[in-house]
């Protein structure tokens, strides 16, 4: 497939994220306003961090007086799931060159890391994603973000919080779209994500959800070293 | 000033931990049994990130959250494109916030 074809899927991918993004994107660029930002800073901070999490944990940090050093270290903390995330995307990205590789690896986050991986049959499946793939993909997630952010930080709060927990509900549709297709398929995959989803509840408890993400990913995983099958 | 620098600071704690792979995956042939850990985490990670969170998108009220994950559920099983099962996730939950809670 030629290159622009590859670029044109990829956008076409990432289209349901960047509308699940926009308007959780709008909720993130009032909530920053109110955090005293002006809204070129919300959106700068959606140029360069490009992190939804991190960003809502940040602003309301803010808003509760923490200092830039307790924002920042919670950010690392909240993010070390990508750098999970990040080595399975990379392990796909094997074949594409390195400065391609250190650019994708920008765009990774829940949603497209979750679109890559689980995209189901119609899409590109690892070695036969393209730089221009991954990057339409990321890239339409991207704008669907940082629009959004423009749009929260100018017009501030007009949105309803009933409409923006709903939106918050989309991308765990998005999740759950992703996840129950494959998971039906094979036995193994769902099994993992059940036990993933009661190792977090639990983990829950006694750590943060951040730590009770990363550690029962890692855990509910290692399940599959004997359940999955090997390679053809 | 001060808010400049903490933007920075969380764009460079953000991007380290989604780089670190990029840099150093070359240097390693992973063996059989870290590719089959490799292939489970999209279905781990996917887990984790949906429960319990989906029980909090609104603090006070987990029903809420779990009525939307459950017509996500539903709808996922029928195999429908995941434009529609995330409309009907936020169609069902914007019902129930006018409607009942």
């Amino acid at each position: 497939m030629r290159a622009d074809t590859k670029f044109i899927q990829g956008i076409k991918s990432g289209l349901p994220i960047a509308l699940g993004y926009f308007p959780v994107a709008i909720a993130f660029g009032a909530l920053a306003v109110q955090a005293q930002l002006s809204w070129i800073e919300a959106t700068l901070m959606s140029v360069i961090v490009f992190a939804g999490a991190s960003q809502f944990v940040g602003v309301s940090m803010l808003l509760a007086g923490a200092g830039a050093a307790q924002i920042i270290t919670a950010t690392l903390f909240l993010n070390m799931r990508h750098l999970i995330m990040s080595l399975t995307v990379n392990d796909q990205m094997r074949h594409f060159p390195q400065s391609w590789r250190n650019l994708l690896s920008f765009g990774i986050t829940d949603e497209t890391f979750a679109l890559l991986t689980l995209g189901g049959a119609s899409e590109p499946q690892g070695k036969e994603w393209t730089p221009c793939y991954v990057a339409g993909l990321m890239g339409t997630a991207y704008l669907g973000w940082v629009s959004g952010t423009v749009v929260g930080g100018l017009g501030a709060s007009f949105i309803p919080q009933e409409i923006t927990t709903a939106m918050t509900v989309g991308l765990y549709g998005l999740f759950i779209g992703l996840l129950v297709p494959p998971a039906r398929k094979s036995l193994s995959f769902g099994l993992i994500a059940l036990v993933s989803m009661v190792v977090n509840s639990l983990l829950g408890l006694i750590l943060d959800s951040g730590w009770a993400i990363v550690l029962a990913t890692i855990l509910a995983a290692g399940l599959g070293i004997v359940l999955v099958k090997e390679e053809a | 000033m001060t808010v400049l620098i903490l933007i920075i600071g969380m764009a460079v704690v953000t991007y380290i931990p989604r780089l670190l792979p990029a840099l150093f995956l070359d240097r390693f042939n992973f063996p059989a049994w870290f590719q089959k850990w490799l292939k489970s985490i999209p279905y781990a990670a996917l887990g984790a990130l949906i429960f319990p969170g989906v029980l909090l998108v609104e603090k006070d009220q987990p029903l809420l959250g779990l009525a939307g994950g459950v017509a996500a559920f539903i709808l996922a099983l029928l195999n429908l494109h995941i434009t529609l099962v995330m409309a009907g996730a936020i169609t069902v939950v914007l019902i129930l916030q006018f409607y009942i809670f």
